[in-house]
């Protein structure tokens, strides 16, 4: 351990979970009595779903106003960066359990199910034959069309991974101190996120109207848009804190040596990047 | 553990903020989140409890003497919830927050604010899972593990289910990012990582083992929410998916799962024995290993959850010989622990009888889970009560010992009092005696093939089941004793000097008793 002699930074107290919490259960609530049918669970929800909001813009303004204001050591910086970086491992884990789904289906249940196992056969759909993409033994007569590699997701891939190029374009220049670069670089790759995001949605109408690929259409349907809807859902999380970051080097916030709000948005930015190459791999390639 | 050079705590000591209500609802203090979360542990404690008296009152007698059978299988299910996430998950992230900045000499947690939010996530998350006791169709009666399609039969309560996991959920992963960056960042100069007390370092595993797995389990379950209400197919065959595809996914997170809820113990009772013992730990470097190498382990025994589901005969050899090996690094602990206390001059105050206790017990239940990782012989075991026995020594005579040991341990310091130490030896002896009658019998129970979670059984078993019932009535009002021993300690008591016990090493006995609201805000140099 480096020795410093910094006071580390311990806020007085912290207002805002005790407010927020509260609209995380009323959310849960709402959320709750819309799927069982019930009536008033979706103004409920909007309460619980404004109060977590709240929550999170004003812990993050506190932060920013904190971190502005010079209160914040190395230490506590290394603090941020390892509560980020654990962060980011746990999202992985977390798609990691939709991944282990979509393999589990194609390499042992949808087998099982085709034939390869012979009880399994007998006991349950005798004489089927399955093949990946499938909407399973008990969906054989839907038609659809699984969704294509080659044109619009592989475009969609290099819109992502340029994303990524631009966003380490502006991380060198926010090393210089060019601002104008980093405003550049930064608009460029929340841009690019939004042009991938609406052809993410592209796709998924032209799934639903064109393809009869739809989210009940069996693991196949149920791999696809949990995985890609995971990804986009992460993926509109990363632009918009990319463009809170942007708003926040337009006000100069950052400087060359100190900058960890770029690079924990940067981070993220990667991860989802990452995800998504996992995605065009075996979700629409393989 | 090393000496200090200077005397460690900081000179102005600023005491809570002011304002009862507002201190414990914003309060960052890790003292202060401490003592919440201890205290939530407590309650759950006691409402999981109460749930399991209600059980063994059913099985007092045979017949459907008491409750209804759907209820009885909703105590089961809300019992295990309860006491996993509620008690022996927030104990040990209270003794976490209570404890690593002090035996780090840290000023206090590495993001206190989310410390206050990952706590405050806990009751959320209780509030909840404990509602859908009222709902039209009960509480989640499906077990614990929530094995769809029969979960998926759940009435209105289904998704409250889902959410409250979620919220537990993350209130564990933020709970546990802070302590990873907390024991990883804000360690006193000189604090190496090999000098740091062990129950650090298995807190250090443990946190990552629940940033690790607990979003697996949220994934898990978000997928039986979309099965349920969005037309997904993950766990239904006719769409290509398999219901079997559940437990995989369930224990891989399962089963790394139930050593974050030992992991820690091993640590608390590696400071307690060495203490009563006045030795050091024999073997620290050789702890540290096998807590790494069990972590390791952990991520490849999920299986053997599984044996009796079908499952290809090489995949049963795997997850058999795997189990296995975990008995390896945790007999080593076993050892360390016996060679510790191995021509030590003993004394035997409450945390050490629990120390003992525990190893002792811990064992037991170790062995008995040497038996069930044999695929052939599992077959006979899975679904009875001897799984209910081994599990129950693990987590009862294991992870709540050791949660006991640690409160009796750590209370001087925290309070400034000593507890009434002939109050103590009368609640563990109580407990340590009714414990086993409670669960000793429920090996015999399952080796004759008594199944678990039904509440009637047939007439053979009756003997073994009002034994077993009668201590776990004792069991329960013994707990009383330790709510009654804690409140008398807090109130006064003996004053307790700085180091507490004569044989205590760690930074954390060189702080005054209680210990004051700030400590170390200057780092404490570690030699």
């Amino acid at each position: 351990m480096s020795q410093t002699n910094d006071t580390y930074f311990v806020p007085e107290d912290s207002r805002w979970p005790v407010f927020g919490v509260p609209g995380m259960v009323l959310l849960a609530v709402g959320f709750s009595n819309f799927l069982n049918g019930g009536s008033w669970g979706v103004p409920v929800m909007v309460i619980g779903a404004l109060m977590t909001l709240t929550m999170t813009v004003m812990w993050f303004r506190d932060v920013i106003v904190e971190s502005v204001s010079g209160m914040y050591s190395d230490r506590v910086d290394r603090s941020f960066r390892q509560g980020m970086a654990w962060f980011i491992f746990s999202e992985v884990m977390f798609f990691g359990a939709f991944f282990g789904a979509l393999f589990y289906a194609r390499v042992f249940s949808v087998p099982w199910l085709g034939g390869d196992d012979p009880e399994t056969s007998r006991f349950l759909w005798d004489s089927v034959t399955l093949a990946w993409p499938t909407a399973g033994p008990g969906m054989l007569d839907l038609d659809f069309t699984p969704m294509g590699a080659w044109a619009l997701p592989t475009i969609n891939t290099l819109i992502l991974l340029s994303s990524g190029v631009t966003l380490t374009w502006a991380h060198h220049a926010m090393k210089h101190n060019d601002r104008p670069k980093v405003i550049l670089g930064l608009a460029a790759t929340v841009l690019l996120g939004t042009i991938f995001m609406c052809v993410q949605s592209y796709e998924y109408v032209h799934a639903y109207q064109d393809l009869n690929l739809r989210l009940d259409t069996g693991i196949y349907g149920s791999t696809f848009f949990m995985l890609t809807g995971f990804h986009g859902l992460h993926v509109t999380i990363g632009a918009i804190t990319l463009l809170v970051i942007l708003l926040r080097v337009i006000r100069g916030h950052f400087t060359a040596d100190n900058h960890f709000g770029f690079e924990a948005a940067a981070w993220y930015w990667h991860f989802v990047d990452v995800v998504w190459l996992g995605l065009y791999i075996f979700v629409y390639l393989i | 553990m090393s000496a200090t050079t200077h005397d460690a705590h900081d000179a102005h000591h600023h005491g809570p903020p002011p304002g009862y209500l507002t201190r414990w609802l914003f309060t960052t203090n890790h003292k202060d989140l401490g003592v919440l979360y201890l205290v939530f542990a407590l309650a759950m404690f006691f409402v999981g409890g109460a749930m399991a008296m209600i059980i063994r009152a059913e099985l007092f007698q045979p017949g459907l003497t008491l409750v209804d059978p759907h209820f009885f299988n909703q105590m089961t299910t809300m019992h295990a919830l309860v006491m996993i996430f509620g008690a022996v998950m927030p104990g040990f992230t209270g003794l976490a927050n209570w404890l690593i900045p002090v035996q780090i000499g840290a000023p206090d947690m590495a993001l206190p604010r989310v410390n206050n939010w990952a706590f405050w996530l806990l009751p959320a998350g209780f509030v909840l899972l404990l509602a859908t006791l009222f709902m039209p169709g009960g509480s989640p009666a499906g077990g614990w593990t929530m094995y769809p399609p029969l979960i998926l039969q759940l009435g209105d309560a289904f998704p409250f289910l889902i959410f409250a996991v979620h919220i537990l959920g993350i209130s564990s992963i933020m709970g546990s990012i802070n302590i990873v960056a907390t024991i990883l960042n804000l360690r006193a100069p000189g604090m190496t990582l090999m000098k740091m007390p062990l129950f650090v370092w298995a807190w250090l595993i443990t946190g990552f083992l629940i940033i690790a797995v607990m979003p697996v389990l949220a994934g898990a379950v978000t997928m039986l929410l979309t099965d349920q209400y969005f037309g997904t197919s993950f766990f239904s065959a006719a769409g290509g998916g398999d219901p079997v595809m559940f437990q995989h996914i369930f224990w891989f997170f399962g089963h790394p799962e139930v050593y974050i809820l030992i992991l820690p113990a091993f640590g608390i009772v590696s400071a307690i024995i060495p203490t009563f013992t006045r030795k050091p730990l024999f073997g620290y470097s050789s702890m540290v290993y096998a807590t790494a190498s069990i972590a390791f382990l952990i991520f490849i025994v999920w299986g053997h959850h599984m044996f009796s589901v079908g499952m290809p005969l090489s995949g049963q050899l795997f997850f058999m010989y795997a189990t296995m090996l975990v008995a390896v690094p945790t007999g080593v602990k076993i050892f360390n622990w016996m060679a510790t206390m191995w021509q030590g001059s003993m004394t035997f105050e409450t945390p050490m009888l629990f120390a003992i206790a525990f190893v002792l017990l811990f064992t037991v239940g170790g062995l008995s889970g040497v038996m069930l990782a044999l695929a052939p012989v599992d077959l006979q075991y899975h679904d009875t009560y001897f799984v209910v026995a081994h599990f129950h020594y693990v987590l009862v005579t294991g992870a709540i010992f050791s949660i006991m040991a640690a409160v009796y341990f750590w209370l001087p310091k925290w309070t400034g009092h000593m507890y009434d130490e002939r109050l103590g030896k009368w609640h563990f002896w109580l407990s340590t005696i009714s414990v086993n009658v409670l669960f000793f019998p429920q090996h015999f129970l399952g080796l004759a093939g008594m199944p678990r979670r039904i509440p009637d059984y047939a007439l053979q078993f009756a003997d073994f089941n009002m034994i077993s019932s009668i201590g776990g009535f004792a069991f329960g009002l013994s707990q009383l004793l330790f709510v009654w021993i804690i409140v008398k300690c807090v109130r006064g008591g003996e004053k307790a000097t700085d180091e507490v016990w004569e044989g205590a090493k760690g930074l954390e006995w060189t702080l005054p008793s209680p210990a004051p609201y700030h400590t170390f805000e200057t780092p404490p140099t570690v030699k």
